[in-house]
């Protein structure tokens, strides 16, 4: 029985047919939608999630098949002071698969230790998020047609945003990867990202604070937030805040085949007037989160595509 | 002190100086009845100085604990007045029960009965990560 956790415990390969069968659901949907009648999917959700929950509720109906679950610690037996296991092992009675979001890091993984079904992280605190990183590879492959000699460009937080560290771990296993790192001084790249997955798979990756530098450069722009609480003065936070906003301005260097991507929930760092610009793909991912959770729930369910 | 002087039992040997009191509570020697002896700061041609643990019994020692917590110390393992087993434990690649994780929002902090578990990450650097939230030791 597999669960997924990290999305280092998927393989290249698993990648490749996982994108592959989400491919597919897009191209015959109709072929997809009684592939788990039948099958329960539990959604413990120990932490609020708009998007998250509704995309995975979204996929297991869009497979014919049904829902249970909450959507906050409180209307759940952890206010009573269950733990994690207990509650896996309880639910596995009831379901067929369990999507977990827990505020404590590594809680889904405590979860599938016990649990008797597969368990999927639908992200633990700031540790991971894989269905994220998930659609953010399905989107990649449909706009890039695959992941290989891709410069890639993160932007914003990169010190706190576990997405950025997920993709980055995930890319890093494709030949050509170039990283091109942009934050302020107080948000860069951890060093044990930049050791153990860079440095040690020999990618070669840039740093600069200056965004419309190197923004010609890339084949996609990852923006993410930056966010207010990690800063000490808010004059500061003001002044790096404003200078990662995109903007049509900030786009005229970027290249016409740019790829510019968000993990969503967004602020102010893009700017609404980019959202009809044809190389925004930021809703397109959040579509290809659902596409990319049914093709995961059917490869742990061992439901052939 | 004399290896020789044991009849069946264990000397740790090659413990780096004043490690031999941490080890002696981390391995809980002093819930043994047999006798224990510790030697502070014995002259060592290999490390200057070191330390010496001689426990008068056959107890199986924490490979784990003693790779992690005095690396390159040796266990001799004396059966009937010999030296049967010689014994130089490596760091482990697995810690269970030795470290405590410190991240607040990690899962083992709160869960009940959770074993606190660390992997090695990084040998040459000696870095362990906890198994759950992957914080550094």
């Amino acid at each position: 029985m597999r669960s997924l956790i990290d999305i280092r415990d998927l393989t290249p390969e698993e990648i490749d047919s996982l994108v592959a069968t989400a491919n597919d659901i897009i191209a015959n949907p109709g072929a997809y939608s009684e592939k788990c009648r039948g099958k329960k999917l539990a959604t413990l959700f120990f932490e609020p999630s708009t998007r998250t929950r509704l995309s995975f509720e979204a996929a297991m109906y869009e497979l014919g098949g049904n829902v249970l679950g909450f959507s906050e610690a409180q209307s759940s037996s952890a206010a009573k002071g269950e733990s994690v296991a207990d509650t896996a092992r309880t639910v596995s009675c009831y379901a067929d698969i369990i999507a977990m979001r827990h505020p404590k890091e590594g809680a889904p993984l405590v979860a599938a230790m016990h649990a008797s079904v597969p368990v999927i992280n639908a992200g633990d605190g700031g540790h991971n998020h894989p269905t994220q990183t998930l659609a953010d590879l399905l989107t990649i492959q449909r706009e890039k047609g695959g992941f290989e000699n891709l410069t890639v460009g993160f932007c914003g937080d990169l010190k706190f945003g576990r997405t950025v560290h997920s993709l980055i771990a995930a890319m890093s296993r494709y030949p050509g990867l170039k990283v091109v790192l942009v934050s302020p001084e107080e948000l860069k790249l951890p060093s044990y990202v930049k050791n153990d997955v860079l440095k040690k798979n020999g990618i070669p990756y840039v740093q600069t604070t200056d965004l419309e530098s190197v923004i010609g450069e890339l084949d996609i722009l990852y923006m993410t937030r930056v966010q207010r609480e990690r800063f000490f003065s808010e004059e500061e936070y003001l002044r790096l805040k404003d200078s990662y906003i995109l903007t049509p301005e900030k786009l005229k260097n970027a290249r016409a085949d740019l790829s510019i991507m968000h993990p969503l929930p967004r602020v102010n760092e893009i700017s609404t007037a980019i959202d009809d610009d044809p190389r925004a793909c930021y809703f397109k991912q959040v579509l290809n989160g659902k596409y990319m959770r049914m093709a995961l729930i059917m490869m742990l369910l061992g439901v052939k595509a | 002190m004399n290896i020789d002087s044991i009849q069946n039992g264990i000397v740790i040997d090659h413990i780096p100086a004043g490690k031999g009191m941490e080890l002696y509570g981390l391995l809980n020697l002093e819930t043994l009845d047999c006798q224990v002896a510790i030697i502070k700061n014995a002259l060592s041609r290999k490390m200057g100085r070191k330390d010496i643990i001689k426990i008068d019994a056959a107890i199986d020692v924490d490979l784990d604990l003693l790779g992690y917590t005095a690396p390159g110390a040796t266990i001799n393992i004396i059966r009937d007045g010999v030296l049967a087993e010689k014994k130089t434990p490596d760091l482990p690649e697995t810690l269970t029960g030795v470290l405590r994780c410190k991240n607040p929002r990690c899962i083992s902090c709160t869960e009940q009965e959770l074993p606190q578990i660390f992997r090695l990450a990084d040998r040459e650097k000696r870095i362990y990560r906890c198994f759950y939230c992957e914080a550094k030791a």
